[in-house]
């Protein structure tokens, strides 16, 4: 490891810790603790969809038939291919690589946009429908032959839709604000093959707002292939 | 007590007996319990003081104590359970044959109607020595009908239909209040219930006077709404056969099976689609927005009387006892 | 008497640096304590406003001193405040942040800019609450629930309800870095069983206010969205289940109970073991109390529910689990019993307080069990019986080993003594006070007196007059310290390093200490509690 490697860790040491060593597990080990307490955030939310959708299962099933199912999967695929990136920008930090590791964070910000440019327009067909809950809600299955049979809590279904996406869309773009700056930090030199744990910490929030996703994506697009379930 | 400064309530149940015989028990053994703490603390603290015990002997621990102290509490916890467990449960299964009044909590009084048809406001007028089920929703937020000389209270919820029992022993007029807070006036909405003789209570019921019995008004509106058209009494309806249903196992389109009970009624009255029995199309419209509390009231107890079906019709002036009262 | 000494003072952190900027960008975890002190102090005078103003309505039958809107607002108010921004972070922000970096042998806490982060959300949560209150107040109770507080309520319960939410990520900070302090930044030779109980007990508690406090977050804005967008979440008229809003907000909020309790109790440990010269009483056993409150208080929510629709068989899992909770905090009031027998014991006014704390812990804490009994509580729920329960345990016990532990460390923390007449007397009158106050409060909830009732029938005046002269005396007993820990800023006796001949790294530094807490890292070769071989020389005392 070269001089200036440690030396980027040095200058990076804080006074409270005794070495780089301590400092570097004692803020991943904060990361995952912080981690932990949004697994609870999300998790009231999970929690009050898991009671609502065994007890009005077939009310679900119908909110859920409004989804864009190519939509959902395409931005499925994009947010896998953002944590690919995203952990190969962290190996770039490991290795000392700057600039190919402000490339490849560079690629997750514009998978992390494109996945919120296409979250909205989702919402924005949601919203013309009136499936957003309120006043002007009002749903429709769209076939004449099924009418829709509990839209009372079709509406509960759409509520938490709109909450449990929002916030992750939400932590998205809070994850892409963090992003940016390891980018600048890192083309300020702040990073070396010595120091690079904002990276690694980033990267952890990064697949963590990610594995969200992955479980909303089944639980919110996919809980019926039949219709009339 | 003394007459001024009442230290405790009556006894005016069956269970308040057991519901102070349990408070007695926990208030005897916290008491020894807060006694022993107070009174070793206090011997310690004088026994070694400083100026009498300046050198402090260091004592580790000790396996069997901590064993005792834990194991002893445990077990004395457990006898609390199972008493208290025993109790709730006599107050979660109301006894067969128990006369039924329908309560209507709203902000902020309690409304009653009486199976045979007597309403009444803030007061409730019951028979000493008969059970007595009340069957109560609220018509806006989350209330509590709360009977402190029966020892009993139960939410009364915006909704759903609770349920809660009491078998009165003593005559007399006792509080009720209200306790879940309700807003501005939660601390007004206190009524009384009266325990009459049940000779009194009788004649009460005649002085009071009533437009039909709760099942005549609620086989009203069943016409009314339009309910006969399609819930006939054959096998030609579009809507399921009501007679005899009430309290028994219904089978529903996706296989779950569930019991119709009050609330399974007042589901399928206000959104049909939520459940829809086995066999039948889910065309049932919705009278969400279209039944008051006292209309849903009057058409449960209707259906409930179509449980035993007589030779030429198919109503009854009166609600026999369900097969299982089980409002959950 | 003492006078204001002129002495040249030695650096510490408190005259390291000057001017507003170095307290509000400090990010020194003894200046971050005293912030919070200060702040949630003046939490405590506005709860402690809205209480007096209760009990007054309560003297009389009628509602006469205010309006029945008013006074739902007053006990709303006084609830969440006192709650969520006074009991909550009391412990854990002022003593735990003080204390645990030094009780380990740390510089500081190991994340200092999360901790200064952590002090001003508190301050933008606390503002929010209030200007809610000054803007009109809340009346829906501290609990919210719903669907009156979602659809019915006019006041401002979005303002309450998000000011609430702001400051939860305070305190989950706040556990977060406790948590991760006292597993990563432990000195050489402080092992785990070497670790101070007040550690223990404030890890304990930031478990659950890192796991509890986001369920909390998430319903309160879910409330907040219901209230914004109408969308029904909580409300039955439009497909949803206001009890779900109890789960909920109660898989927070029993732990919660928990997260206020569990550091006071760790204050207790130290107290005790000082003042009677000793190790405590089954160390282990203390400490694993402290996990299993933490772990068993997650599993008691619904004994808030018992008469609200839940079914019997959901009844009896929470009746049984709540007996479960009380057990490990029957264990350590019989240690610290223990640890007195054949101690060596002096009565200042910390060790007075901690007595305080263990008999009225003890009564609060077996009243807590008539509430797991299901045919008890059937009787008591919602009645004064719970109110004087809950007072017994957050004052007679929480606030009780608060002030307890601003005696104790007072000397350490501001390098002065407080004046120990004047503290023995206010201990004695918030003794007499509190227990006049709340004694009353089982009886009257017995007799079936509802809890959060503006007018009350007649029957029940003679009790909740006595019940308000209690208060009258209790708030005497509050003042008073606050007049002399001011008092002694200026004039009390300067403190040695060790006024109290205590075990604990934190003794070791001087009073105050240095911003960098110790000049050389310390290394641990003794257990914890070594009394056997701390030299005993005269206690320090104030006058």
């Amino acid at each position: 490891m070269a001089t200036s490697d440690i030396q980027v860790a040095e200058h990076a040491l804080q006074h409270h810790f005794a070495d780089m060593e301590q400092q570097q597990e004692t803020s991943t080990f904060g990361m995952w603790m912080f981690l932990v307490t949004e697994i609870m955030f999300f998790g009231g939310l999970f929690c009050a969809y898991l009671v609502y959708r065994a007890s009005y299962y077939q009310a679900f099933v119908e909110g859920s038939q409004k989804m864009n199912i190519w939509l959902g999967a395409t931005n499925t695929a994009v947010l896998i291919c953002s944590s690919l990136s995203m952990a190969l920008g962290v190996r770039a930090a490991q290795m000392g690589k700057p600039k190919l590791m402000a490339v490849l964070l560079l690629i997750t910000i514009v998978l992390g946009c494109g996945f919120l440019g296409i979250k909205a327009v989702e919402y924005h067909e949601h919203w013309v429908n009136h499936e957003f809950p309120g006043p002007n809600f009002h749903f429709e299955t769209g076939d004449p032959a099924h009418p829709a049979t509990d839209p009372v809590h079709t509406e509960i279904y759409f509520s938490l839709y709109w909450a449990m996406t929002g916030l992750h869309a939400l932590h998205m773009v809070i994850g892409v604000g963090l992003v940016t700056w390891i980018i600048i930090a890192g083309l300020g030199g702040a990073y070396s093959r010595a120091y690079f744990t904002p990276v690694e910490n980033v990267g952890l929030y990064w697949h963590f707002v990610d594995l969200v996703w992955i479980y909303l994506f089944p639980l919110l697009y996919l809980i019926s292939k039949k219709h009339g379930g | 007590m003394w007459k001024n400064l009442p230290l405790f309530p009556e006894r005016a149940s069956a269970l308040a007996w057991q519901v102070d015989g349990l408070y007695f028990l926990l208030l005897g053994v916290s008491a020894f319990f807060t006694l022993l703490i107070f009174a070793l603390i206090l011997v310690f603290a004088l026994k070694y003081r400083r100026s009498v015990h300046p050198h402090a002997v260091q004592i580790e621990g000790s396996l069997p104590l901590e064993l005792a102290w834990t194991l002893i509490p445990l077990g004395i916890c457990m006898i609390f359970f199972a008493w208290g467990s025993l109790i709730y449960f006599q107050e979660a299964r109301p006894p067969k044959g128990a006369m039924e009044v329908y309560v209507v909590g709203k902000q902020w009084m309690w409304k009653f109607e009486h199976e045979t048809g007597q309403r009444e406001i803030n007061q409730l007028h019951v028979p000493i020595g008969r059970d007595v089920r009340l069957v109560m929703s609220s018509q806006d937020v989350i209330h509590d009908f709360f009977v402190p000389a029966f020892r009993v209270k139960a939410d009364v919820l915006p909704g759903r239909f609770t349920e809660l029992w009491f078998r009165p022993t003593k005559t007399g007029t006792y509080h009720l209040f209200c306790s879940q807070y309700c807003g501005t006036d939660h601390s007004r909405m206190i009524g009384q219930v009266i325990v009459m003789e049940p000779v009194a209570f009788q004649a009460w019921l005649s002085a009071e006077g009533a437009t039909g019995t709760l099942p005549e008004n609620g086989q009203q509106l069943f016409q009314q709404l339009g309910c006969a058209t399609c819930h006939r009494f054959d096998t030609q309806g579009r809507g399921p056969n009501l007679t005899g249903v009430f309290g028994k196992t219904v089978l529903l389109d996706d296989g779950r099976t569930v019991v119709a009970d009050e609330n399974y009624v007042r589901e399928s009255i206000l959104n049909p689609g939520a459940k829809i029995v086995s066999g039948f199309k889910p065309i049932m419209p919705s009278f969400q927005g279209q039944v008051s509390e006292e209309s849903l009231m009057a058409l449960v107890a209707y259906i409930k009387s179509l449980a035993q079906p007589q030779p030429n019709e198919p109503g009854g002036n009166h609600a026999p006892a369900p097969e299982k009262s089980n409002v959950q | 008497m003492a006078t204001a000494v002129q002495t040249v003072e030695r650096e510490n952190y408190l005259n390291s640096d000057y001017g507003i900027k170095s307290w509000l960008l400090t990010t020194d975890h003894k200046r971050i304590a005293l912030l919070y002190l200060v702040s949630i102090t003046a939490m405590f005078w506005i709860g402690g406003f809205f209480a007096m103003l209760i009990r007054l309505e309560l003297l009389t039958p009628a509602g006469d001193l205010v309006s029945s809107d008013t006074y739902n607002k007053l006990f709303t108010m006084h609830g969440i405040i006192m709650v969520f921004f006074f009991l909550i972070p009391s412990v854990p922000a002022t003593l735990g942040n003080f204390l645990i970096p030094l009780m380990v042998g740390a510089k500081d806490l190991a994340f200092p800019r999360v901790n200064l982060l952590s002090w001003y959300i508190y301050m933008v949560g606390a503002i929010t609450a209030l200007t809610a209150m000054v803007m009109g107040g809340v009346d829906t109770g501290w609990t919210f629930y719903t669907p009156f507080s979602t659809t019915y309520s006019n006041t401002h319960v979005m303002g309450a309800a998000i000011g609430i939410f702001i400051t939860g990520f305070s305190s989950i900070l706040t556990g977060l870095n406790f948590i991760v302090t006292i597993h990563r930044m432990r000195a050489p030779g402080m092992t785990w069983r070497r670790l101070p109980l007040f550690c223990w007990a404030n890890y304990a508690a930031a478990l659950i206010m890192v796991l509890g406090t986001p369920v909390v977050a998430i319903t309160l804005l879910l409330v907040a969205l219901e209230r914004a967008f109408n969308i029904g979440i909580f409300n039955p008229q439009l497909g949803g289940d206001p009890l779900l809003f109890q789960h909920l907000f109660w898989f927070y909020s029993h732990p919660a109970v928990y997260i206020m309790i569990l550091p006071g109790m760790g204050v207790i440990n130290e107290i005790v073991t000082c003042f009677s010269r000793k190790r405590v009483f089954g160390y282990e056993f203390v400490a694993l109390a402290s996990i299993a409150i933490a772990v068993l208080g997650f599993l008691v929510w619904a004994h808030h529910m018992f008469v609200a629709g839940i079914s019997v068989y959901a009844a009896l899992v929470f009746s049984l689990l709540s007996y479960l909770v009380a057990i490990p905090s029957a264990v350590k009031v019989f240690n610290w019993t223990a640890t007195l027998y054949k101690g060596s014991i002096r009565y200042e006014t910390p060790m007075l307080y901690a007595f305080g704390f263990i008999g009225l812990f003890t009564v609060g804490g077996l009243t807590g069990v008539f509430l797991a009994s299901l045919g008890v509580d059937v009787h008591v729920h919602d009645t004064y019986f719970v109110v004087a329960h809950f007072h017994y345990v957050m004052v007679g016990g929480m606030v009780m080993a608060y002030m307890a532990g601003l005696h104790f460390w007072w000397p350490k923390i501001t390098g002065r003594m407080y004046p120990e007449a004047w503290a023995k007397l206010s201990a004695l009158l918030v003794f007499v006070g509190f227990n006049t106050t709340f004694l009353p409060l089982f009886i009257v909830g017995y007799m079936g007196l509802p809890r959060r009732y503006h007018a009350y029938p007649p029957e029940f005046q003679v009790l909740n007059v006595l019940s308000t002269a209690g208060a009258s005396i209790l708030a005497v007993g509050y003042v008073l310290p606050m007049i002399y820990f001011l008092w002694s800023l200026r004039y009390g006796e300067p403190a040695p390093p060790n006024p109290w001949n205590a075990v604990g790294l934190e003794w070791m530094t001087p009073s105050p200490p240095p911003t960098h807490n110790f000049d050389e890292t310390p290394i641990v070769t003794w257990e914890a509690y070594d009394y056997e071989h701390q030299p005993q020389e005269e206690v320090t005392v104030g006058h």
